[in-house]
């Protein structure tokens, strides 16, 4: 047996897991199936992901406590970094692709449209999270790590506002990630409470 | 009910020269060159017919008039035109105006005109367009959402219709209307704009001969999710302004209420002129995506958007003296 156990051996298909959207995105895009307007598709659904996917991460500790599956935080690192990893493609799309060409909007664009400097801002929120994800980060921070990870929070609800900001008027869509993220930070904030009362030692980090 | 509509004046109705010059192109279009020359039945010295892009079925119409207002930039292809839509009818999504309509009945069709008019009333879509010649406008197309598209619509001057029923002095406006039909229209369900669709113009901007009143696009009927049988097209003016499957017309005094306008005043004005200078308040208005050409289409999509959509020689005038970033 090459994995410790079995949590180890279901991160590689979850790795793969989340690297299909990436895929099929990919084979949709040079193989023309993206539509009249694929630079619009590859923008809405790199983003998509990269909200499913820090929803996801967001969701690992309610789960826990909910189902009582402690192990479900093993995953939590891999999928913050893949939503990440789609933030960054978004991002990417948007300036190279998108903007191709028009670069001095940019800055025009990340100042002026609230959606957009939110987006942005969701963005750079997360950069730090994906810098300090490694176990010496982690250990070099202590008890800090935890405070700077809750920005994840913060990143998401950008991300939610900066998708319900872009949309012209059926909002049903953008409502249910807010309604989510909304959920999410409810199934939390019992727990936090409890915590602040008693001692700190719940909250270390948890090394997977 | 449906009374008969007023003739169509003489003026019009006449054969223009243009039209007896350009019968090959009305030949072509009706797809009987593609035929002569499938049988054999052309000289070696005719031109040879450009195959057509999009294949010719039921439902193609006759053409007297061609002309290319789009600066021979490059069309955008009959599936992306017909399958990137918005038409709120039939559900937000942009490939769902495709999918929903098909339960839409554009026939049998008829118009109403009301207001301030001296011929009011209903009238069938058959007299609307009888004898009423088509001419294809090659326009290009620019969505609020900055994205734009290049069309070739067949149809008439708005104006030739609204002067048969002889507005009075007190119409000052031209009111539109969509069809209200929710059985028809899934998307009417749903509250996302205050249903039935509004739009309006100016009635100057009414009558200019860019403004056309379509019937088809790429040498054919409409489809449903173009807004079939009847649309508007303002091709300086957002998309928006292009107000589909038109069931009422109406002449006002004062400005019409309009769909857009009235969900969200501080985004959508009641003149919506294509104007890179004054952005949405979320969203840049400088550029814009075109969705146009064939094959690998990721890069180099994005062009500078022109005031008035690149009309501004023909309809700058219409706005002179009027702040632009007041009344946008």
């Amino acid at each position: 047996m090459i994995f410790r156990d079995r949590i180890a051996a279901t991160k590689p298909l979850v790795f793969i897991l989340c690297l299909l959207p990436l895929a099929h995105l990919t084979w949709s895009a040079l193989h023309g199936s993206l539509g009249p307007d694929p630079v619009a598709q590859l923008e809405h659904r790199s983003g998509d992901w990269a909200l499913r996917l820090l929803l996801a991460t967001l969701a690992i500790t309610p789960l826990r406590r909910f189902s009582g599956w402690h192990p479900a935080i093993r995953f939590r690192r891999m999928l913050g970094l893949f939503a990440f990893v789609y933030a960054c493609l978004h991002l990417t799309i948007y300036v190279v692709i998108d903007l191709g060409g028009f670069w001095s909007q940019l800055f025009g664009e990340i100042a002026k449209r609230p959606y957009i400097t939110l987006g942005f801002a969701a963005w750079l929120l997360l950069v730090p999270l994906a810098a300090t994800s490694t176990q010496r980060m982690m250990r070099r921070l202590g008890r800090h790590w935890q405070r700077l990870h809750r920005l994840a929070y913060l990143a998401a609800l950008f991300g939610v506002l900066h998708y319900v900001w872009l949309v012209k008027a059926d909002h049903r869509e953008p409502a249910l990630y807010l309604g989510i993220w909304s959920a999410l930070m409810l199934a939390r904030w019992p727990r936090r409470a409890r915590y602040a009362r008693g001692s700190g030692a719940a909250m270390a980090p948890v090394r997977n | 009910m449906t009374r008969s509509v007023p003739p169509v004046s003489p003026s019009v109705s006449i054969t223009p020269q243009a039209v007896y010059h350009n019968r090959r192109t009305i030949l072509k279009l009706l797809g009987l060159g593609a035929a002569a020359l499938a049988t054999g039945c052309t000289s070696q010295a005719a031109p040879p017919v450009p195959v057509p892009e999009t294949p010719r079925r039921a439902g193609t119409l006759a053409v007297s008039r061609r002309t290319d207002d789009a600066g021979g930039e490059a069309q955008t292809p009959y599936p992306d035109a017909t399958q990137y839509n918005n038409f709120y009818e039939f559900g937000t999504g942009k490939s769902d105006p495709a999918t929903n309509s098909s339960r839409f009945k554009p026939r049998p069709w008829s118009l109403e005109i009301a207001g301030h008019a001296e011929k009011t009333g209903r009238f069938a879509l058959e007299d609307i367009l009888a004898g009423q010649p088509l001419e294809e406008r090659i326009y290009r197309m620019r969505c609020v959402e900055a994205w734009s598209m290049v069309i070739p619509w067949l149809g008439f001057p708005l104006a030739n219709l609204l002067k048969r029923f002889a507005p009075t002095s007190r119409a000052k406006y031209v009111a539109f209307t969509t069809a209200d039909r929710p059985a028809q229209m899934p998307g009417l369900a749903d509250r996302i704009l205050d249903w039935p669709y509004r739009e309006g113009l100016r009635l100057d901007e009414a009558m200019h001969p860019l403004t056309l009143l379509v019937v088809g696009m790429y040498g054919r009927e409409l489809p449903n999710q173009n807004g079939a049988p009847l649309r508007l097209v303002v091709p300086w003016k957002y998309g928006f302004k292009g107000i589909k499957s038109i069931a009422r017309i109406e002449f006002t005094e004062q400005q019409p209420r309009t769909a857009w306008n009235v969900a969200a005043p501080g985004e959508y004005g009641f003149y919506a002129n294509v104007n890179p200078a004054v952005d949405h308040p979320r969203w840049s208005q400088q550029t814009e995506r075109r969705i146009a050409g064939t094959g690998f289409n990721l890069f180099g999509n994005r062009i500078t958007t022109q005031p008035f959509n690149g009309y501004a020689e023909q309809v700058a005038h219409l706005y002179a003296g009027m702040d632009l970033r007041k009344y946008f």
